[in-house]
């Protein structure tokens, strides 16, 4: 318990978040100027009301909490409903396994732990260019979930959608994720030179 | 027994620990009997590491710095920080 507001433990626990915070207001914005801004608007509002955080170990997702309100407020004032946003009005997309696609294509056929190895040849850049691939609305909670550690529940009271919806979103995710793995494999020519082997830039998958 | 189809559908929730016990214990006994299964679920358990280790992208030096700083001036004794 905090018993008081204290001044250096806001600053030594916003310091100790920074990475995790810039890292998903990168996700929720464009640009880095609007992550970074989204990183000052959080603190503003965590330093306001800091005096509510009764337990210092709830003190990193309470910030991440602060950070998605602070964007769904943006969003709204640039005409952007947060529902909207997030709700995904298409019809199911085909089912894709990438699993499944990895057993068919064989695209390591030296490899003897093949799926092991595709993923093993993405790195962290790769990844998140990969992420950055995938919609908005399957994003968010994707990363919510799978980056900062919510439960399917917390992210239901996050962005204020029922529980089924964020099941969906989540399921719906995953496949857009896996599918992005593929064709950002193939494009980038990410598997020609095989696992762990040097490969050469591929700046036309690089860009946005 | 439930069809593969349905396990996949539900294999990161399991996973996850979501899934109330009757899907949960469901997939297990289809996961003790079917070989393809186990293989999803190894790779959807691969997968979830991916993104738990390598989604977040750096922050940039010189944002950190701008960030530190901004941080060095907050002050909660005071609303208008």
């Amino acid at each position: 318990m905090l018993g008081t507001v204290d001044r250096t433990s806001l600053q030594e626990l916003a310091r100790a978040e920074l990475p995790g915070l810039y890292a998903l207001a990168r996700y929720l914005t464009r640009t880095r100027a609007e992550a970074e801004e989204l990183v000052q608007d959080t603190m503003v509002r965590a330093c306001r009301s800091f005096a509510s955080l009764n337990d210092v170990k709830a003190g990193p997702k309470w910030l991440r909490v602060i950070m998605t309100n602070v964007w769904r407020d943006r969003l709204r004032r640039n005409g952007r409903r947060p529902e909207e946003v997030l709700v995904d009005p298409s019809p199911e997309p085909e089912h894709f396994s990438l699993y499944q696609t990895l057993v068919d294509e064989d695209p390591l056929p030296w490899s003897d732990t093949m799926h092991v190895d595709f993923l093993g040849a993405f790195s962290a850049e790769d990844i998140q260019l990969v992420l950055q691939r995938v919609p908005e609305r399957y994003r968010v909670p994707l990363l919510l979930r799978y980056m900062d550690g919510f439960g399917t529940g917390e992210i239901s009271e996050l962005l204020s959608l029922p529980a089924g919806t964020v099941y969906s979103l989540l399921h719906r995710g995953r496949e857009h994720f896996e599918r992005a793995l593929w064709e950002y494999a193939n494009e980038s020519g990410l598997l020609e030179q095989g696992a762990g082997a040097e490969r050469p830039p591929r700046k036309e998958a690089r860009s946005r | 027994m439930i069809r593969c189809r349905d396990v996949v559908e539900r294999l990161w929730a399991y996973l996850d620990g979501e899934l109330d016990e009757t899907d949960h214990r469901a997939i297990e006994e289809h996961l003790r009997l079917c070989v393809r299964c186990c293989g999803e679920t190894e790779f959807a358990d691969e997968l979830r590491g991916v993104l738990a280790t390598r989604s977040r992208p750096e922050m940039p030096t010189d944002v950190k710095d701008v960030l530190e700083e901004f941080i060095d001036g907050l002050d909660p004794t005071n609303p208008n920080t």
